[in-house]
């Protein structure tokens, strides 16, 4: 909204509309920050991850099945058991953390009283402020111990504790949003399918749902993105064995595990430290992905709900 | 009729049952921290330095190097985020650079933790040779909670009624004159409760400072920005994984947690009670 | 907004002030092998009672990390476990360090399995298959129909690397657990009645719970004891390897105090008390040789 300014005051050296000319572009360049952010975070993986391949076959590091950059034998750099590790606890986490969040959000948009929303709210909010590294904590002596006694299992860093784990850090994210996307059905589908007999249930179900939809998908992607990328609960908790994982009960070792335990023990700028940046790369990739697919969805929403 | 019923009844019991186990996580969690870890509290865990190989003593130096970054961290990341949300709110027209800055900001957020310490270890570290220290490690948790910072300040500004500003720029104020004297005033308390909640979570990462300063055991507390330092989250990493004496140092381990989330609970706290306080002010 | 700002600087100020009494004259950086911190804590702990103006701050992370951390001019003496690379001493003379060794004390790494297990010796060979993945279950070696759960170390580990290349002479198998440092392998085998894993012998002194293998180098020959003093520090016994200490060229000033105080005889002392052993002639001329 722009109303013309009038001046007022002549009396300062400097006229009020280069004033406002200069105030107006020191915040444009505030805003502009983070889009350079952004590019610069990306730039420097690139550059940094760059002489790894003069070293590292580029295919290899793709579709590599082995990653050893400390072999006795042969230095090799593949990804892909980080890769379907990565895959397999984030997904493990979503089946249990979909369900369950969705759930939850309906049932504080639709069935809670508004009471128990007050309540509901700040508790989901503590539970997402709890940090990574608590959670962690706990699945070394909480859950860990717990899944060994259930599955007979040595011990209970796996796969499986590291599902449960992102699972509940997820599960705020998951909520909220998809609490704000059913929030923000039109009330008149709710009165209009109400009005021709639907119990509130079938409402919630097959009207109210559907209608949020890529709200909730937008919201379950977020949550995915959040789960692909926490590194501290998955390094404490999953046994971080290298090999490609064979099942949920047995160690793995995701992108961000491999990139926190090995930082430390390389010399700067060596292959092993650029094989690194390149997994930061690929990280920044796949999260970047996420969020761009849940960012499309959520517009095409916008645009279907106007 | 009798079977829709029965079916409602059945769904919004699934629908319970799911957030009975949202709550029953927090529970399970809090409640285990919180009896492990209040025996080992007393004034003594929180004000001395940890002692033989750190099997006893107390946490002191991490709550200090805690408090340290945290400050650095909200000396980087408040103005640049309020600056930023007030560009968004108050000047931004609906264009593609505005696009742009927002979907970048979505992304930001969403970068995973340990990319940002990378990101930290080769900049800060390296290239502007601040070496392993508080402020690499502050300057890296600034950046990853500049997208908090940011929503939450542009959220404090959406509050502000649009007739607020339009009174002002009415009896010819400029736009920056109006914003300073009639939306600021009202949306700072907000801005600064949602920056408070990003710096809790800044406080409890551990990712980002692994490799830009913390470290394991210092003798003594850090006394310049050069300085590295212990930290709460990354000395319960630490007690719970790489000790040499695990067993021992488990109820330590427990004390720690504690001690963070109770932290980062109060912060949290302020920030809530100056969003009440917030709601009372505007009384509309 | 002023005034927070102003009360968050004095409350900075406040607490600089106070914590400013315990800010040090000079410190020492020691960083490096889980294995050897436990012993060189001690040992800058007693440094430190009898020396009360000097600090020593002695972290892990395992040998790599400390040796990375040496040619990256981030310590002042790297805890090794294993002998450094010749990568690594060529990345550290590129970067201006002149790479010296001394070794501080005698380590006969254990392969230790849980005290429920019936097998108490092994031969190193058979150690080698077991850990390369070759050989999967207990029955193969005379024990029980159970398969093998393998516990090591990070590959940042010096105990990993040392391991590895005497030992194995080849890659570990994949399957192994990775521990972040010995106690938590041992707390793993505590646990685990399949496990076996390898450790510092200085873990495994009084702990209870375990079985430390005898080892010998053929099926025919004697089979020794990491425990046993006299068989480790004769070479008897096949794991025995040094504990070093890398440092940046000659020691001088707070470094060498320290490191003569480390290999001294109330030194040495310390290390048989942590479950380690003295060192020998041999060593002694080579520390001489390095500048002590």
């Amino acid at each position: 909204m722009q109303i013309s300014m009038v001046n007022r005051k002549r009396n300062s050296w400097i006229s009020n509309s280069v004033k406002e000319k200069l105030i107006h572009g020191f915040f444009f360049i505030n805003g502009i920050i983070s889009v350079f952010v952004l590019i610069g975070i990306f730039a420097l993986l690139v550059f940094t991850s760059f002489p790894a391949f003069s070293e590292i076959n580029m295919k290899e590091f793709l579709f590599g099945l082995e990653w050893n950059p400390t072999s006795y034998v042969k230095e090799v750099y593949g990804i892909v058991p980080m890769l379907v590790s990565t895959l397999m606890v984030t997904l493990g986490a979503l089946i249990m953390a979909i369900p369950l969040g969705v759930g939850t959000a309906a049932y504080l948009s639709d069935v809670a009283r508004p009471s128990t929303r007050e309540i509901a709210k700040p508790i989901i909010e503590i539970l997402a402020g709890i940090p990574s590294v608590v959670i962690g904590f706990l699945g070394i002596v909480l859950v860990g111990p717990i899944i060994a006694k259930i599955f007979g299992t040595h011990n209970g860093l796996n796969a499986l504790n590291g599902s449960i784990l992102l699972a509940v850090m997820a599960l705020p994210t998951i909520i909220s949003i998809s609490e704000d996307a059913l929030n923000n059905v039109p009330n008149s589908y709710n009165q209009a399918s109400l009005a021709l007999g639907a119990t509130k249930w079938q409402t919630v179900i097959k009207v109210k749902i559907p209608a949020a939809l890529s709200g909730i998908i937008a919201a379950c992607m977020l949550g995915m993105g959040r789960a692909i990328g926490e590194t501290m609960t998955v390094l404490m908790a999953t046994g971080c064995a290298p090999a490609m994982p064979e099942s949920i009960l047995g160690p793995v070792r995701t992108l961000t595990s491999s990139i926190a335990i090995e930082l430390g023990e390389v010399a700067y700028n060596t292959t092993h430290y650029y094989a690194l940046f390149a997994l930061g790369l690929v990280l920044f990739i796949i999260t970047f992905l996420v969020n761009m697919t849940s960012d499309i969805i959520l517009h095409k929403y916008e645009k279907v709900n106007r | 009729m009798k079977n829709r019923k029965a079916e409602e009844f059945i769904g919004f019991i699934i629908l319970r049952i799911c957030i009975g186990f949202v709550l029953l996580a927090l529970l399970i969690i809090l409640f285990d921290i919180v009896k492990k870890g209040l025996g080992v509290i007393s004034w003594e865990f929180l004000t001395a330095m940890p002692r033989n190989g750190m099997t006893e003593g107390g946490i002191f130096p991490a709550i200090v190097g805690t408090f340290f970054v945290t400050v650095i961290t909200a000396i980087l990341s408040i103005p640049l985020g309020m600056g930023c949300a007030i560009y968004l709110n108050e000047y931004a027209r609906k264009g593609k650079i505005t696009r742009l800055i927002r979907m970048s900001i979505r992304n930001l957020s969403g970068v995973p933790s340990i990319v940002y310490g990378l990101f930290g270890v080769v900049l800060f570290v390296q290239l502007m040779r601040l070496d392993t220290s508080i402020l690499s490690a502050g300057l890296t948790l600034g950046l990853m909670t500049l997208p908090w910072t940011i929503t939450a300040s542009e959220e404090a500004l959406k509050n502000v009624p649009q007739s607020y500003r339009d009174g002002a720029l009415a009896v010819g104020a400029t736009k920056w004159q109006a914003i300073r004297t009639n939306v600021l005033p009202y949306a700072i308390p907000g801005m600064l409760t949602g920056t408070i909640l990003g710096l809790s979570r800044a406080a409890g990462e551990t990712a980002p400072i692994l490799f830009t300063g913390a470290a394991f055991y210092i003798p003594f507390l850090p006394k310049s920005l050069s300085d590295q330092f212990m930290a709460l989250p990354y000395h319960l990493y630490i007690m719970a994984t790489q000790h040499h004496a695990i067993e021992k140092v488990r109820p330590i381990a427990y004390g720690t947690a504690l001690v963070l989330i109770v932290l980062i609970f109060c912060m949290n706290f302020f920030a809530i009670l100056a969003r009440y306080k917030l709601r009372k002010v505007k009384v509309e | 907004m002023k005034k927070y700002i102003r009360n968050l600087a004095l409350l900075v100020g406040v607490i600089s002030c106070l914590t400013s009494n315990v800010f040090a004259q000079e410190m020492l950086q020691i960083k490096g092998s889980d294995t050897l911190i436990n012993l060189v804590q001690r040992l800058a702990e007693e440094y430190m009672e009898k020396n009360p103006e000097k600090y020593i701050a002695v972290t892990g992370g395992g040998s790599g990390t400390g040796i990375a951390a040496l040619i990256n001019k981030k310590c002042d003496i790297a805890n090794a476990s294993r002998l450094m690379k010749t990568e690594e001493i060529e990345q550290a003379t590129n970067n201006g360090i002149k790479v010296n060794r001394v070794v501080v004390a005698i380590d006969g790494l254990s392969v230790i399995t849980n005290g429920n297990n019936s097998i108490t010796q092994l031969t190193v060979d058979e150690i080698g298959k077991i850990f390369r993945g070759e050989i999967t279950n207990w029955s193969e070696v005379g024990g029980a129909n159970m398969s093998i759960t393998l516990y090591g170390r990070q590959s940042n580990s010096g105990t990993f690397v040392f391991f590895r290349d005497d030992i194995l002479k080849g890659d570990y198998s994949q399957k192994m657990n990775r521990m972040n440092g010995n106690a938590q392998i041992v707390e793993a085998i505590k646990q685990d009645r399949s496990g076996i894993g390898y450790v510092g012998v200085g873990y495994v002194k009084e702990a209870t719970g375990l079985n430390v293998l005898k080892v010998a180098t053929s099926p025919d020959g004697i089979y020794t004891s990491p425990l046993n003093s006299a068989d480790v520090k004769s070479g008897k016994y096949p794991i025995a390897r040094p504990l070093n200490q890398y440092i940046n060229g000659t020691p001088t000033g707070a470094v060498k105090d320290f490191l003569t105080f480390e290999l001294s005889f109330e030194g040495q002392e310390k290390v048989e008390e942590q479950g380690f052993f003295a060192i020998g002639k041999e060593y002694e001329d080579l520390n001489k040789q390095s500048g002590l």
